[in-house]
């Protein structure tokens, strides 16, 4: 039995919020134009991209990790990109968990968003151009507005599934304290070694986070869902 | 384009569903021109492609200035056209009040100078939706949604209004709420405005030049009047077959409550006090309410006796009824009009083109 050290829980708890806040925010960025393609778009292989999107719900997440090893390792491209700036690898690295995360996310926050896009059809679009908004100015003043119940749920999705990642860090991100050391794998390892106190504040922890994500999703969506009309 | 510059031209040629649409028209730069036929003949078609929404090869040239010609190349985008478009449907933005919506193109349409009628206050007391201003769009009935879309697109300065069936998602009751809110933009804006439709009652109520199409392609294009009562065209045997005639208040009788419209060829006598005099109306006449005397009926309680010559005759000879055009005055030089009268009654008369008749007009309706 270890000793309850609070600043040795609170690190895998802070590492885990700001990886999850990284990749939430990269996947809008990337994720938001991915879905306006995917709603808009009429090329015939579009469907193609939203599988290749998608693969993530159903890979075991151990295949997505071994071959983002070999592609973030020092053999890889992720390899090279970090020799630019004097590192060997990016795997076992905080930016190697960012965008293993941001991949294995995807689905869950391109999905939502692409939804809404497609929801409200064409019309409004039309319309903004009929009153002299230019695409841009439309995507902006028109679709994102109305697309907003989707862009929180994505958010919420992304952020949520982040936190509960386990199988692709540990493949990608070993267990490194205050660098990969996330809650998933913390709490693996407190178990491994019988440290129950800690396994039980973190896990009960993350089963009142679920909880609280899951009744917010839900309760968003039924208030939009209402007024949206 | 000199020399046609006070006109608005427009042809398609393309492929439309099971037909292909091949249509070359022009219209007036004043008034409403409707675009009539019915559903499927491709009129919204014609109306997307005017806004640039969708995309055929020919060209649309508004008086001056050339939005599309294939052949040369060009191809304004939609945004950068100065239209204004009212669809089917509302189709407000649902995440903006009704004056966000109501500002949304007003604020894109830059600087150009607005006239009085197409100020904020102008537009929002013209269609009366200044009660409305801080609600939400879903907090509107049909009727107030649709005027808010006028007003939008009418905000947005635009210089031709494209309106496509905008009263065909609501009841009778509403199109009779909205109408009289048309007739006042039609009186008080200079702008052309093409009205898709395939309600012959709208048609009637408002459009000054109508473009009849059927199957992709312009069956007949003109003034109201002259379509209604071309005997070569499917209109006159429609079973609501009526004609329009503008007529203009000469004499108001307070005895007996009438008022006398001078009309090309006559006078017609409508019951009520309709105006003062000199005010322009809009008269329609039924077929179906017009009936034809060789002598001049002097025991009758038709108020409307008025001379008129037979212009034409058109009937099948196995059916009962036929369609008679007749043009009002004594020398046939006036209005026509468009009458259904039974074969019988016809042979009987021995009516035929060139016979001097009296019409007599069972009823006049104000249509506005």
């Amino acid at each position: 039995m270890g000793e309850l050290n609070l600043a040795e829980l609170w690190s895998p708890i802070r590492l885990t919020i700001e990886l999850a806040f990284v990749t939430t925010i990269l996947l809008l960025v990337i994720g938001t134009p991915l879905a306006w393609w995917l709603a808009r778009s009429k090329a015939r292989w579009k469907e193609a991209v939203a599988t290749v999107v998608a693969m993530p719900l159903v890979l075991p997440p151990t295949v997505l990790g071994f071959y983002l090893l070999l592609l973030l390792g020092p053999n890889g491209p992720g390899g090279v990109i970090a020799g630019l700036y004097g590192a060997r690898t990016l795997a076992f690295t905080f930016s190697g968990l960012v965008i293993g995360s941001v991949l294995y996310s995807m689905p869950f926050v391109v999905q939502p968003i692409r939804n809404a896009f497609e929801a409200f059809g064409d019309r409004p679009l039309e319309v903004a151009a009929t009153l002299r908004a230019s695409p841009w100015d439309t995507f902006w003043s028109v679709a994102v507005p109305l697309a907003r119940p989707g862009f929180m749920s994505g958010a919420i999705l992304g952020f949520a599934h982040t936190i509960g990642e386990f199988g692709v860090i540990l493949m990608i991100g070993g267990n490194i304290p205050g660098q990969t050391k996330v809650l998933s794998v913390a709490i693996y390892d407190y178990v491994e070694t019988q440290q129950w106190t800690q396994a039980h504040i973190l896990s009960a922890g993350m089963v009142v986070f679920s909880f609280a994500v899951i009744l917010a999703t839900m309760t968003l969506g039924k208030r939009f869902g209402q007024s949206g009309r | 384009m000199s020399g046609h510059a006070r006109e608005i031209s427009m042809a398609l040629a393309g492929p439309l569903g099971s037909f292909s649409l091949d249509v070359d028209f022009k219209m007036p730069m004043r008034g409403i021109t409707a675009l009539f036929g019915p559903s499927g003949c491709g009129k919204t078609t014609i109306l997307r492609c005017m806004a640039g929404l969708q995309r055929l090869p020919g060209h649309f040239i508004v008086g001056e200035e050339t939005w599309q010609d294939s052949a040369r190349g060009i191809f304004v985008r939609t945004h950068q056209r100065p239209i204004g478009y009212v669809f089917q449907e509302a189709s407000l933005f649902q995440h903006l009040s009704v004056r966000q919506n109501l500002m949304f193109g007003a604020r894109r349409a830059g600087d150009a100078p607005a006239d009085d009628a197409l100020s904020f206050d102008g537009i929002v007391d013209l269609l009366g939706i200044g009660h409305l201003l801080d609600r939400s769009p879903a907090a509107l009935s049909g009727g107030e949604r649709q005027r808010v879309a006028v007003g939008r697109a009418l905000l947005s300065r635009p210089r031709i209004l494209l309106m496509d069936e905008p009263l065909s998602a609501l009841d009778r009751m509403t199109k009779e709420e909205i109408l009289p809110y048309f007739e006042r933009l039609h009186k008080s804006l200079a702008m052309p405005i093409v009205y898709v439709t395939h309600d012959i009652g709208e048609v009637a109520r408002l459009a000054d030049t109508m473009v009849l199409l059927d199957k992709g392609r312009v069956v007949a294009s003109g003034p109201l009047a002259e379509l209604q009562t071309d005997p070569s065209l499917p209109l006159i045997a429609a079973p609501e077959a009526a004609v329009m005639i503008e007529g203009r208040v000469d004499s108001i009788d307070e005895v007996y409550a009438l008022t006398s419209f001078a009309v090309p060829g006559g006078v017609l006598i409508v019951p009520g006090r309709q105006g003062a005099k000199g005010v322009v109306r809009r008269l329609r006449i039924a077929a179906s309410d017009v009936s034809f005397t060789r002598t001049a009926a002097t025991d009758t309680t038709i108020l409307n006796c008025l001379p008129a010559r037979v212009v034409s005759v058109d009937g099948h000879a196995n059916e009962a009824q036929v369609n008679i055009v007749a043009a009002l005055g004594g020398d046939g030089k006036g209005a026509r009009i468009a009458a259904r009268i039974t074969r019988k009654s016809l042979d009987a008369l021995t009516l035929a083109p060139g016979t001097p008749v009296f019409a007599q007009i069972k009823s006049v309706a104000l249509v506005k």
